[in-house]
């Protein structure tokens, strides 16, 4: 199928939008009428079609524009994309990975040609054509994590794999809900992880660390992660929150379902066949509540997810001051009944 | 006290001199020699004629530490006006370092930081070190927005140095920046930050 890639901004004018289709594609993360953190990994496949899981490297409407968006952010801080040296394997095995993937799941729009070591790599809706030696840094453009996640929607972090733990020592992160990869890069898995509230107690980064540890090649898993952002801004990083966080203030009645978009990162974790690292996917799709309620199911649910969030997440996921904006509007639209069980829509 | 519980935080387990390392090497801030003469005391003056000291005062210089540590006679004392100096006397000790040599490093976390970033340089195992908290509890801190670094914060919120932001410091630490993330406190509503408290002291 050939995408229409829209033309569109994340930032100033936010003339971002979804079309009818992708808005019911939409990764809804709630699969009941209630949210707490779990380990809710399941297997990385392709399930049913017209949702972002058709592909496992999901490109959708938005691809261009993210692309441009990214660009930007890294001409203002191009600390965004850092990799340690010990990593130049695991990112030839990205740039494999999704190369791979996007030229076999969207042949009208990506082709890859092998000739033993030298590749070519066709991206037609960025217009580029680029012979190569795979495994030779000289002979891209950028290093090749750079060049690939330049032209790949979601961040992009690379862990390496030793002493029992994961370390986050590469990344491309320009679409992040609030953490910082410059601050967290050399980390292991329960230091990036420090801020999050609730979750260690439980003991889910314990689990979800074991579980990590064992990934297979060709088994990839993936997890859904949800917050809400004010207008559809994909560069709500911690450098710029001095930028972005004026936003929270300009959210009324009035504006709320225009203004305010669930933000969910569909995570997805890849072992790589050389560096034996893992790939961790962090692809971020917003909707806005305006286009959220068109599908009843799902403006049923929210408003009681919403309200029955534990203190520390509303806090922790910066909802406390449009919270109860958000729960009013969104109540409108939820008659009582009760909701199917899963995140599609009915 | 040190706040317990912040995950990215390192662990200062305390000096515990490694009897059979064939070279010690002590890199001492302040209060920090405190904790390298408790260890005489507990442990016995063996391993002095194969300790490497080197020592910067800094706010505890009134308390003469130096007198101190040069009457255990190890086999080198040095003592640095700055920290500059040291790092550069550190990073020719550790250039020149063999097989067997231990590093235990004490004083402030600021200190601890700064060090360790050294060290950790030079390819050495963090888990390998020594280090004791000693002295105040001031912390280092980058600004997350201009990135610059202010030493010897001791209270949240505090104005970078740098950028000049009012910063929330926030329990998270990187050991590769040897510092704590600053974010700025007032960004949704400019201008309404609290006035700063002393929290680190």
């Amino acid at each position: 199928m050939t995408i229409t890639f829209r033309s569109e901004t994340f930032r100033e004018d936010f003339t971002f939008r979804n079309s009818l289709y992708n808005i019911r594609r939409f990764p809804f993360p709630f699969d009941r009428d209630e949210y707490m953190y779990s380990v809710n990994m399941e297997p990385h496949v392709r399930a049913r079609k017209d949702s972002v899981f058709e592909n496992l490297i999901d490109v959708d409407e938005h691809y261009v524009a993210e692309m441009q968006d990214r660009a930007m952010v890294l001409k203002e801080d191009p600390l965004r994309c850092q990799a340690l040296p010990h990593m130049m394997a695991a990112q030839w095995d990205t740039l494999e990975l999704l190369m791979e993937h996007q030229a076999q799941d969207y042949p009208e729009h990506f082709t890859l040609e092998k000739n033993g070591d030298r590749w070519r790599w066709i991206n037609r809706p960025m217009g580029i054509d680029d012979t190569f030696t795979f495994g030779d840094a000289a002979t891209l453009p950028y290093p090749p994590m750079e060049y690939i996640t330049r032209q790949a929607q979601g961040d992009f972090c690379i862990v390496d794999q030793r002493d029992n733990n994961l370390w986050m020592d590469a990344g491309m992160v320009t679409t992040q809900a609030d953490w910082s990869l410059d601050f967290d890069i050399g980390m292991n898995f329960m230091e990036w992880h420090g801020p999050v509230p609730l979750a260690h107690q439980i003991g889910v980064f314990d689990r979800a660390l074991k579980f990590l540890l064992n990934l297979q090649q060709g088994k990839p898993t993936r997890r859904l992660n949800w917050t809400m952002t004010v207008n559809p801004r994909l560069d709500t990083s911690p450098e710029n929150y001095h930028k972005w966080g004026p936003d929270r203030t300009t959210v009324t009645p009035e504006n709320v379902g225009q203004k305010m978009h669930l933000r969910v990162e569909l995570q997805s974790l890849w072992r790589l066949p050389r560096s034996n690292a893992i790939l961790f996917v962090i692809r971020c799709y917003l909707i806005s509540l305006e286009e959220l309620v068109t599908v009843p199911k799902w403006a049923r649910r929210l408003p009681r997810v919403l309200a029955s969030l534990p203190p520390e997440i509303v806090d922790y996921k910066g909802l406390t001051r449009n919270r109860p904006i958000m729960i009013d509007w969104l109540s409108k639209y939820d008659d009582g009944s009760p909701t199917s069980a899963g995140i599609y829509p009915d | 006290m040190l706040v317990q519980g912040i995950k990215s935080r390192p662990e200062y387990k305390g000096l515990n001199v490694e009897p059979h390392a064939k070279r010690h090497l002590f890199v001492i801030e302040g209060e920090g020699a405190a904790a390298l003469t408790d260890q005489v005391e507990a442990k016995g003056r063996d391993f002095l004629d194969r300790s490497e000291i080197l020592y910067l005062a800094g706010g505890a210089a009134p308390k003469a530490y130096d007198v101190a540590l040069t009457a255990l006679s190890p086999d080198v004392f040095w003592q640095a006006p700055t920290l500059q100096p040291l790092l550069f006397r550190l990073r020719a000790c550790l250039e020149q370092a063999r097989m067997g040599t231990r590093l235990y490093i004490a004083g402030t976390e600021g200190f601890i930081g700064q060090v360790m970033q050294v060290a950790l340089e030079f390819g050495i195992d963090f888990n390998s070190i020594h280090t004791e908290h000693r002295g105040s509890t001031a912390r280092r801190v980058q600004c997350v927005h201009c990135k610059g670094i202010t030493d010897n914060v001791t209270t949240s919120s505090f104005a970078c140095t740098h950028c000049g932001l009012p910063l929330l410091v926030r329990d998270h630490y990187s050991r590769r920046l040897g510092a704590f993330q600053g974010v700025n406190i007032d960004a949704e509503e400019p201008g309404t930050a609290p006035a700063p408290e002393e929290i680190f002291p």
